[in-house]
């Protein structure tokens, strides 16, 4: 992706220096050629040409387009994440970020990540607005409270690449910074061996919040409780109340958690409590995964892409 | 005593040509000054719309604890209050002098009226613990219908700041007219205030249906 | 008329006491209060700006502490935008020259047009106050839930500084609407009117319907903060998003604020220093009314990195693409006037050429913007920083100078030394160049904006940009200078030092307080140079 970014922008550049010297060098020539030769000289009687204004109305908008479908193009794939990827869980917080890995790895204002694999990156704030930038990546996006947003890549190159807080947050906005670290899959799974685990996987310690909050009280298996069962949800189609139909992604699973009375299921009672501020934002990440977990079969217990299946071959 | 001509030097501004040019860029500009307006107070309706659109049920819910029978009663008021300064302006133009302080009188009265009915409304809401705040308290989506209690106050709020000023307009109209200041060859005052006061009514108009009419038609819930 | 030694009675000499100045009704002198309100402005965000890059000179943030950097920038920004470039060009020039050039005694309502000064400096004070007491710390931007929840700084009071001086913005744009409406002498009809009117009449349009926008949305923000309302509050149901719509709905607009009237000169500047009509007068007319209405179109391009759904980033983006164009036809229809004109080199006209170079890097770098692709790795970097500083800096500021140095003679009825005013501008165009192309190129290469501290290898840009603020310092020094001198021992100007066309050429430099001793009937197109 950074390589087309690259592209587009040199464009810029070349379109930029080509008509900053066209109309400087026209207005510096005409300065020099119609120089004021004798006091009371005036200039001579010309008002305008309309071909010369649709000339140059015209030639401009087709330039404009142009760079608009050229940029266009490029956002569409960076808007639009590959379906397999390997999801990592990103809350910012002044003045650090957290890293948490599905397989329940933490890591503090660094990430590892392996070269070649597409990575999708899932992000809130636990307070203000952070932003997640990546500059080698071309790659930015706002983190919002009460919100999930998200960011995808695949890195190609190993190494350890600046990653910087790049919407204001307060006193200490410029020491929010850190790295990611891009290795090789050799190297990553030597990582990935002697890094401290938590020994519990997201899923697991979701699964754990689960039975603690006592949410499978109402949500059970089968359609037998008072809440509407979440195997086979994430993913699926919920038809509320309302007769409206709904997409159950993160951010509607993240809602009905904290605001169960604002998207009520069909033939329920809107009887679930909030949980807002009962659950931490890594709580609600952490059932966010185990919902996904919870397939309609009962067999992958982790929802996380396993680091053995092929890359998917997209081209950039 | 107030001759007409004997006024005119003094009411034509010395940078106006003549009387009616100062009175067409009088009223331009009054409807560029309510535009302004229009767009003050559409930032708070925009916002309203978003989150009613986010969250129709606790706003609807919300809605139902305001009180349409004091709203109701208020919007007839204004209203009427719109009847009673454009009967002031039609008396100005035709230089009446006592009809229009009695208009205006009578418009202020109103105006008066209304503020009286909103804050018996406003104390309700204390009473019923639906002052956004520490000691909000709400049976169903506490969150949403706070909120729709936030929007609820600052606009009724600022539209009866509105209220407050145009009733401080009007009294100053009402001792200039006394004075006879207003005759039918010059009572762009009356006429400009005129403007501001049926804009803050019609402000009214949409804001009373959009926050107390949500979902009350058909069967009550 | 053009030898007159004595000083004839005029504005300037109609009452000496400080009552005369401070309960004026006359717009010229209004315009000289303004003048002097917004260059104390300037001068305390320049001062700002000046700590800001003396700390970036090095990686560590050590001159200041973080949170004092915070609030450097915040107060940079804050007085810069709101009491420097929207009101500097409309309040100085707009209300000196709008009644002059459509043949006017004054504006539709000069007693309003007083309340704006007062309003500004009321405002003024207040984020004065902010300041002593501390600063904000916000970021000029506000965004919540930083500005609304978190930040312990003096939100309210600069909050309600910048709502007291909105009005005074929205007074203004109302009265020039009504008076180019309503006020013009016989004979001069709408497409005889000199093109700075026609760009002060759109700038007052956007004023008029933008600035009660984020009135609205700053007191929200103070609601929020002194009451507790949760409006952009997520924990209380709101959206912080929410606050970036109405927030950039106005601010967005506001940049054309800041630009249609440096065009609007641009266009005077141009005819009367090639004395030559400008090239495709209604194109130009037309496109400052074209930049107003597709300038409220474009706010989400502000937006693009903050969770919008892609089709509004499309849409924002195609527009932001759009809105470029008229900006495009007005500079090749001011270069198309120089050919075959009669070209002089006074200050002014250095103004000018500083103005294309300035104005088309700057423009031409908001194509870049506009794309998304690029957007989102430029987006909050010192790109974008250098971006609006080429067009705020590069093109408002040098049209603001261009401006006073044009209209010197006619407002103080006294001359400028040229030399000195040639040197300074030169210098300007230097120190301003040395001082922001370098951030083009630090933001590509990743450093964030509003950061205190940065990594090492941005360095070398950082002191290349610190080092052109010096240059530029001394540049905006000078014009204090010679202009001081000009006032107290300048030779005395005639009605027309530059052979320029216009009403305000007409009459005499200073010119009376009712601006004509006869009032002018127009009979000519505008810019009627050639013979």
């Amino acid at each position: 992706m950074a390589p087309r970014v690259d592209a587009l922008y040199y464009f810029l550049i070349a379109v930029t220096a080509f008509f900053t010297l066209l109309v400087a060098g026209v207005v510096i020539y005409f300065a020099f050629k119609y120089r004021r030769r004798s006091k009371d000289e005036a200039g001579a009687p010309i008002h305008g040409s309309i071909w010369l204004e649709a000339a140059w109305t015209i030639i401009p908008l087709v330039i404009v387009l142009v760079i608009f479908g050229w940029s266009s193009s490029i956002f569409f794939s960076m808007a639009r994440p590959p379906a397999q990827t390997l999801d990592v869980y990103v809350v910012g917080k002044q003045w650090m970020w957290k890293f948490q890995h599905p397989d329940g790895r933490m890591e503090v204002n660094e990430l590892h990540v392996p070269v070649g694999l597409d990575i999708k990156l899932t992000m809130t704030s636990q307070d203000v607005i952070h932003d997640v930038f990546i500059p080698s990546f071309r790659l930015k996006a706002d983190v919002l409270p009460g919100k999930y947003t998200h960011l995808w890549f695949k890195a190609t190159k190993p190494g350890k690449y600046h990653l910087f807080c790049a919407e204001y947050c307060g006193t200490n906005h410029s020491g929010m910074v850190g790295w990611i670290i891009v290795q090789e899959r050799a190297e990553y799974e030597q990582w990935l061996a002697g890094s401290v685990g938590q020994g519990t996987t997201m899923a697991q310690a979701g699964e754990k919040l689960f039975r603690d909050l006592a949410c499978s009280s109402c949500h059970q298996v089968d359609t037998t409780g008072r809440g509407p069962t979440l195997v086979g949800l994430y993913g699926n189609k919920v038809t509320l109340e309302n007769g409206s139909t709904v997409l159950a992604d993160d951010a509607y699973l993240r809602e009905s958690i904290v605001n169960p009375r604002a998207k009520v299921v069909s033939g329920f009672q809107p009887v679930m409590p909030s949980f807002q501020g009962i659950v931490t934002e890594e709580g609600l990440l952490q059932l966010l995964e185990y919902i996904k977990s919870q397939k309609t079969t009962a067999s992958n217990a982790t929802g996380a892409v396993p680091l053995a299946a092929p890359a998917s071959p997209a081209k950039k | 005593m107030s001759g007409t001509h004997a006024d005119e030097p003094s009411v034509l501004q010395h940078h106006f040509d003549n009387l009616g040019q100062q009175f067409e860029a009088s009223t331009l500009g009054m409807w560029l000054f309510l535009v302004t307006e229009i767009l003050f107070f559409g930032g708070l309706f925009t916002a309203y719309m978003v989150y009613r659109m986010a969250y129709p049920e606790a706003f609807a819910e919300a809605s139902h604890h305001l009180n349409i029978v004091l709203g109701g009663a208020n919007t007839a008021v204004l209203i009427g209050s719109s009847l009673t300064m454009a009967m002031a302006v039609y008396a100005a133009q035709r230089g009446q002098r006592e009809r229009q302080v009695v208009f205006l009188v009578l418009t202020m009265v109103l105006g008066m009226v209304f503020l009286g009915v909103k804050s018996v409304e406003y104390s309700h809401k204390f009473a019923e613990g639906l002052i956004p705040g520490p000691n909000f308290r709400f049976e169903g989506d506490a969150i949403h219908s706070q909120l729709f209690f936030s929007l609820y106050f600052v606009m009724t709020g600022l539209h009866a700041l509105h209220m407050i000023i145009g009733i401080g307009i009007m009294a100053v109209l009402t001792m200039m007219a006394w004075k006879g200041r207003y005759t039918a060859r010059y009572h762009t005052p009356v006429e400009v205030s005129g403007l501001y006061w049926h804009f803050v009514d019609i402000v009214w108009i949409f804001l009373f249906p959009l926050l107390y009419l949500i979902d009350r038609h058909g069967a009550v819930r | 008329m053009d030898t007159a030694v004595t000083p004839h009675a005029n504005y300037l000499t109609d009452g000496y006491t400080l009552k005369s100045w401070l309960l004026t009704r006359d717009h010229k002198r209004i315009g000289l209060l303004y003048l002097i309100s917004v260059t104390a402005f300037f001068v305390l965000g320049a001062v700002f700006a000046a700590i800001i890059r003396a700390e970036l000179l090095t990686p560590a943030g050590d001159l200041v502490a973080s949170d004092t950097y915070n609030r450097l920038f915040t107060m940079h920004g804050v007085v810069m935008v709101f009491f420097f470039l929207i009101p500097a060009i409309p309040s100085v020039l707009g209300n000196f020259l709008v009644p002059i050039m459509i043949g006017a005694k004054d504006l539709a309502f000069p007693r309003l047009n007083l309340l704006s000064w007062y309003l500004y400096t009321f405002g003024g004070f207040f984020t004065l106050w902010a300041l002593v007491a501390g600063g904000v710390d916000t970021g000029w931007t506000f965004y919540t839930p930083y500005s609304s929840a978190f930040s312990n700084s003096n939100v309210a009071l600069v909050v309600v500084g910048i709502f007291i001086n909105g009005f005074s913005s929205i007074l203004t744009g109302l009265n020039f609407v009504v008076t180019i409406h309503k006020m013009r002498a016989p004979g001069m009809t709408w497409f005889r009117m000199p093109l700075f009117i026609w760009a002060h009449y759109a700038t007052a349009l956007i004023m008029v319907l933008g600035t009660p926008v984020i009135a609205i949305t700053l007191v929200m923000v103070a609601a929020e903060r002194l009451l507790g309302l949760g409006i952009f509050d997520p924990k209380l149901g709101g959206d912080p998003v929410l606050f970036q719509h109405l927030f950039w709905f106005y601010s967005h607009p506001a940049v054309y604020i800041m630009i249609l009237p440096a065009m609007g000169i641009m266009s005077e500047l141009v005819a009367a220093f090639s004395r030559k009509a400008i090239f495709g007068y209604s194109f130009v007319a037309f496109s400052s009314l074209a930049i107003a209405v597709f300038g409220f179109l474009v706010w989400g391009h502000h937006m693009f990195v903050s969770s919008e759904s892609v089709y509004s980033a499309m849409a924002f983006s195609l527009l932001s693409f759009l809105v470029a164009i008229p900006s495009a036809v007005k500079v090749f229809n001011w270069s198309a006037t120089m050919y075959k004109g009669s070209i002089s080199f006074e200050a002014p006209m250095m103004y000018v050429f500083g103005f294309v170079g300035l104005f088309l890097i700057g423009g031409l770098t908001g194509l870049f913007l506009a794309a998304i692709a690029v957007d989102v790795h430029v987006t909050d970097t010192y790109f974008v920083v250098a971006h609006f500083h080429y067009i705020m800096v590069g093109g408002t500021i040098m049209m603001f100078m261009g401006g006073l140095h044009f209209w010197w003679p006619k407002i103080t009825g006294k001359l400028y030394n040229e030399f000195w005013a040639k040197v300074a501008a030169a210098t300007i165009f230097f120190g301003f160049n040395l001082t922001f192309f370098p951030q083009f190129i630090v933001g590509y290469l990743g450093m964030p904006r509003r950061y205190h501290a940065y990594p090492p290898e941005f360095q070398l840009w950082n002191i290349l940009s610190t080092a052109g603020a010096t240059v530029l310092a001394v540049g905006y020094a000078m014009p204090a200078l010679y202009f001081a001198h000009s006032l107290l021992r300048g030779q005395p100007a005639p009605s027309n030092p530059w052979g320029a066309k216009g009403l305000e050429w007409e009459t005499t430099s200073p010119p009376p307080t009712h601006n004509f001793d006869t009032p002018p009937v127009v009979t000519e197109p505008p810019y009627n140079y050639a013979k």
